[in-house]
């Protein structure tokens, strides 16, 4: 449990941070929250000759709201997300998101811009990202880019982002009243999903579903969004019945992955079974505004 | 400043928890000496392997290596093996062969912590994998690898041991009416203690004296085990002083020796250096203090009314590449004929086989006295199997097959006389703060809905306090414990006990003890354990023998000092000493009140003021050599609901009654019990460690061993009845491991009898949702 030697640079601009990586390639991590990074470091599965630590630059910690949609900086904490009134207030599912994380100690120092970026399989975010159409702000050398979320998460902890860029804000669509939730099974040892769902859901004036998104997590080796869901249930009407039936698609087409704790076939089944869970949530919380926060 | 005697059956706050919850208690890892070398261990990635060569040339480049010690090393001073306490032998580090995945290689010694480790990843080393066995079943078939060539016995057959009437068990089966055969896994789990274990090694050579820091809860017997390893080196055993300071921990994962300890007493000798061993947490979870590992089969015989007659139990212990358990010798396979429970059987039938594996030592003790949890955890699902098989309710069952209350003292007939018990009351007190007929009424209404929800008992026996010299040693030592209280002139006090505390709270009960038969206060009382140079010689803390070994080695001790208070006292009040009557703190004359002397005045003439033919002073020592064992016991109720969905069981309530006869300190009984049963949800719901085909270790880490915490511990409901011990000096009984040892089989029972509507009879813990699912999808019935 103690780490291979490495050389520690803390820049205090997000200018000195790129520079760093550009000139360090890929023998330098990127640190964040440092809550993955460095127990892999500690059994040294991981061994960076370089590490980068991005924590003084307090830019990347902020999170505002305007224009139609919510900022959040990269280094904001999961204890922020729960905690933070403009998270809790326009994306309260995202608060209910960061609140299953680890144990308090984790999430005070966890960040979401870290956890996405290590796009672990079996991490919650990603999940609720895709449910709330997230976008993800990428800065290199040469500016910014913005990456949709269904098209960051590309794999087994790979993402869009490319070696000399960095991750600095992920911001979501505040406009569209919606109801939303996430429901997880966890492993009990690390916190982390076996499966995770969060859903999301809008309806129009005769209480049928005008937008639909579900966001699978822990059950391959990406979280996905089960766009199979999602269309059998535009326009319909979200009866408990229409989402059974629904929710049968969840993990459509997917390679669920296996291990210690649960099978495929587990996955799968858990998988059909939290997303009809989530989407109920979300239906009944759309319809009685009431949206499911955790305590403050 | 509280100046009362409080004495037993107060809750006293715990004396310990001023440092410990100010961050100021002192672990291994908190003690640094000047000039202290750091040694680490190079480990095997394999579970079999022969060694072709080690390389240690890179490593010792690394600036601050000073040197990579290996078997063949040890072997110049007869070191490379070590005796275990099963009278087994164990390697400290290997001369050519690996049994096990993590076992040490080699070890790294440096000047600093992380050097060490550096120096780790630099040794190379070259291995021929060999063929492993995992399962002690396919170690037993002919064929299999024979994995200890050094033994003569050239058999993966450790020892076989039985106990009981054979012939009458199966002339009472084969008259039966009502039989039942089970097999049923106790899986490998692992203790996890919060703090790991490691030592500081400091040989002084001009003086010729070690002293050993360490993590452990019996620091006189590894006095003398280290005196008879190492005497051939020149260390004697007046000249080694073992401290175990404070312990994060134990639960009998720090009985044992591991080759860690070894190698740094090794290396100190070597280089004249204190040496600092601490295993990390990996290396904890995967090398040392592994429980259970029990492959039972089990038949209960039965009358038709539900009269139980008798039970046969056959079982393979799985004890990896080692016999390195900590039973007392005699029972090498610990107290587990226990077995016959709670209930009157006539006859009885139990036996064990001991098998050698490609897996670490297992078999600990862990907190279950010795193999407790795993006869209880057996008899208490068997007797639910019974139960439903009969179509009885298991409550009913049990009031009907209990040993009656006057049945005590109690003859087993596996040979344990049980000292006292009244089965039944505990029962009845846990289904009435339950509610079970309405639970059961409840039951019956969910289950023509589809909702799956379940009640669990289980009414345990346990047997804790060894032992009795007669029949208890470890390596010829025999299992007494001891006291020594010295009284000052002011009145104040140090007791120094042979036990150590790993957060039993033995500073605040002992006192409570020494209160009590002196009516000094608590405040006034220090007490001290774990410094083989102070304290009298003692067992140690493991298998709840405390309270009923050492404490009453206290409350005997304090009373030769009340015997010799009570003659200065008849000197100081010019009496006749059988004119004087004891009452708690002080000495007085009978009919006159007022003449009287306090402890505290009377402690003082003893060094001021004693009487002519009398020694001065007021002390005493006592080795307390226990009658009999204690058997505490207990019912315990569990409800759960499972969701078909995802399979999870959710504990909704848990009745916890427990009876360890007279209680010293209600608050800490109450907290032993609350950890007890959060360590014994752990292997029925989340804990097991499995390996694969080639002995790789699965689930060798806090992310995936499940531990529960806070977050999966359901509220626990305790309560209580008293049934004193009648030969324990205050009555008491051990209660340390009561639930461990009781929950398991009544979170077993709930899930079952949830199911077995369904058909489901049995499943092995740990039942995870995973598991739950698939009987429930075999069933049709998931959602």
């Amino acid at each position: 449990m103690i780490p291979a030697p490495f050389t520690y640079h803390r820049p205090k601009t997000l200018g000195a941070a790129l520079r760093l990586l550009q000139t360090l390639g890929s023998v330098a991590r990127v640190l964040a929250g440092g809550q993955s990074l460095l127990p892999m470091m500690k059994l040294r599965l991981a061994a960076p000759a370089h590490l980068i630590d991005i924590g003084r630059i307090a830019a990347l910690r902020r999170i505002r709201a305007g224009g139609g949609r919510l900022r959040i900086g990269a280094l904001a904490t999961h204890s922020m997300i729960e905690s933070v009134p403009a998270v809790r207030r326009w994306v309260p599912v995202l608060a209910e998101t960061a609140s299953t994380i680890g144990d308090l100690q984790v999430r005070n120092l966890g960040t979401m811009g870290g956890a996405a970026v290590h796009a672990d399989p079996a991490a919650d975010y990603p999940a609720t990202l895709l449910a709330l159409d997230a976008e993800f702000v990428l800065q290199g050398p040469d500016g910014a880019r913005i990456v949709p979320a269904s098209e960051f998460f590309q794999g087994l902890m790979a993402t869009a982002l490319r070696p000399d860029e960095l991750l600095i804000e992920i911001s979501l669509p505040t406009a569209q009243r919606v109801g939303a939730a996430y429901m997880k099974m966890p492993n009990p040892a690390s916190g982390f999903a076996l499966a995770g769902v969060a859903a999301s859901v809008a309806l129009d004036g005769d209480g049928r579903c005008r937008h639909v998104r579900v966001g699978i997590t822990g059950v391959a080796s990406a979280a996905y969004r089960a766009r199979h869901v999602e269309q059998a249930l535009l326009g319909q009407e979200p009866t408990d019945e229409v989402l059974a039936a629904a929710s049968a698609a969840a993990a459509d087409g997917v390679d669920a992955s296996a291990d210690l704790h649960a099978s495929a076939e587990y996955r799968r089944h858990l998988a059909r079974v939290l997303t009809r869970r989530a989407l109920a949530a979300a239906r009944d919380r759309r319809r009685s505004g009431k949206q499911g926060l955790p305590s403050s | 400043m509280a100046t009362q005697a409080h004495g037993m059956g107060h809750a006293v706050k715990r004396k310990e928890d001023a440092r410990f919850i100010r961050g100021k208690g002192t672990y291994i890892d908190d003690i640094k000496l000047p000039g202290m070398l750091y040694l680490d261990i190079v480990r095997s990635p394999y579970a079999h392997a022969r060694i072709k060569a080690i390389h240690s040339e890179k490593a010792v480049a690394i600036p601050g290596v000073l040197a990579v010690i290996t078997g063949k090393d040890l072997d110049k001073y007869g070191l490379a093996w070590m005796p275990t306490l099963m009278s087994d032998r164990q390697m400290v580090l290997p001369i050519d062969t690996v049994l096990y995945q993590s076992q040490e290689v080699a070890a790294v010694l440096a000047t600093e912590r992380y050097i060490a480790a550096d120096g780790v990843a630099a040794v190379e080393v070259e291995y021929e994998p060999l063929p492993v066995v995992v399962d002690p079943r396919k170690a037993l078939e002919p064929g299999a690898p024979i994995l200890r060539q050094d033994r003569e016995h050239k058999s993966n057959h450790i020892w076989h041991w039985e106990v009981g009437d054979k012939a009458a068990a199966d002339t009472a089966f084969r008259e039966a009416a009502v039989k039942v055969k089970q097999d049923i896994y106790i899986p490998r789990i692992h203790v996890s203690s919060i703090e790991t274990c490691g030592c500081i090694a400091r040989w002084e050579p001009v003086e010729g004296k070690l002293t050993l820091w360490m993590t452990t809860q019996a620091p006189h017997a590894i006095r003398t085990v280290v005196a008879l390893v190492a005497g051939h080196l020149g260390l004697a055993e007046h000249k080694i002083r073992v401290i175990a300071p404070d312990i994060g921990g134990g639960f009998g994962g720090k009985v044992p020796v591991y080759p860690g300890y070894v190698l740094a007493v090794a290396a100190s000798v070597l280089t004249g250096k204190p040496v600092k061993w601490i295993e990390d947490r990996m290396e904890n979870m995967q090398a040392d203090s592994f429980a259970r590992d029990y492959h039972i089969t089990a038949e209960l015989a039965a009358q038709k009314d539900g009269t139980l007659t008798a039970l046969r139990v056959k079982t393979i212990a799985d004890h990896g590449a080692f016999d390195a358990a900590a039973n007392p010798s005699k029972f090498p396979a610990g107290l587990f004929s226990i077995c016959t429970g709670s209930y009157d059987f006539k006859s009885a039938f139990a036996e064990v086989d001991g098998v050698y594996t490609n897996k670490p030592p297992g078999g600990i003790a862990y907190r279950c006295s010795f193999r407790v949890t795993e006869a209880s955890y057996m008899i208490e699902r068997m007797a639910d199997i019974v139960a439903h098989e009969l179509g009885m309710d298991p409550a009913e069952f049990r009031l009907k097959n209990f040993i009656p209350p006057e049945a005590f003292p109690y003859q087993s007939p596996l040979g344990w006389t049980y000292d006292s018990g009244n089965y039944q009351a505990a029962l009845r007190k846990a289904m009435e703060k339950i509610g079970y007929a309405d639970l059961r009424r409840e039951q019956a209404e969910k289950r023509k809905r589809g909702e799956l929800m379940g009640i669990g008992i289980s009414s345990f026996t346990e047997i804790v306090g060894a032992g009795p010299s007669h029949t208890f040693d470890i390596l010829g030592l025999k299992m007494f414990d001891s006291a020594e209280i010295r009284i000052h002139p002011t009145g104040k006090v140090v007791a120094r006990f042979g036990t150590k505390s790993q957060g039993q709270g033995h500073e605040t009960t002992y006192a409570q003890i020494i209160a009590h038969e002196l009516g000094i206060p608590e405040d006034d009382i220090v007490v001290e354990e774990g410094d083989t140079d102070t304290a009298p010689y003692g067992l140690g803390t493991y298998a709840s023998r405390s309270t009923p070994v050492a404490g009453a080695a206290g409350a005997m001790a304090a009373r030769k000092i009340r015997d010799k208070a009570r003659k200065i006292a008849a000197h100081l009040l010019e009496a006749h000493e059988d004119d004087l009557a004891w009452e708690r703190g002080k000495f007085y004359v009978k009919g006159s009140p007022d003449r009287a002397k306090t402890i505290q005045e009377i402690a003082f003439a003893a060094y001021t003021n004693h009487p002519q033919g009398l020694e001065a002073g007021l002390e005493a020592v006592s080795y307390y050599d226990p009658p009999n064992l204690t058997f505490p016991f207990g019912s315990y109720i569990c409800v759960v609901d499972i969701d078909n969905g995802t399979g999870e069981v959710k504990i909704r309530r848990f009745v916890a009654v427990d009876d360890c006869g007279n209680i010293i300190n209600p608050m800490i009984v109450e907290g032993q019990i609350h950890g007890g049963l959060t360590m014994g949800l752990a292997p029925a719901l989340y804990e097991e460690i499995t390996y694969d085909e080639d002995g790789n270790i699965r689930g060798g880490s806090f992310m995936d061993y499940l531990l529960p915490t806070a977050v999966e511990t359901p509220r626990w409901e305790t309560d209580k009845t008293t049934t004193p011990s009648p030969h324990h000096p205050l009555g008491a009984k051990g209660v340390g491991e009561s639930a461990t040892v009781g929950a398991p089989a009544a979170i077993a029972n709930a899930v079952i009898d949830a199911l077995w509507h369904l058909g489901v009879r049995h499943l092995d813990i740990p039942i995870t949702p995973w598991k739950v699912w698939k009987v429930l999808r075999e069933r049709g019935v998931t959602e």
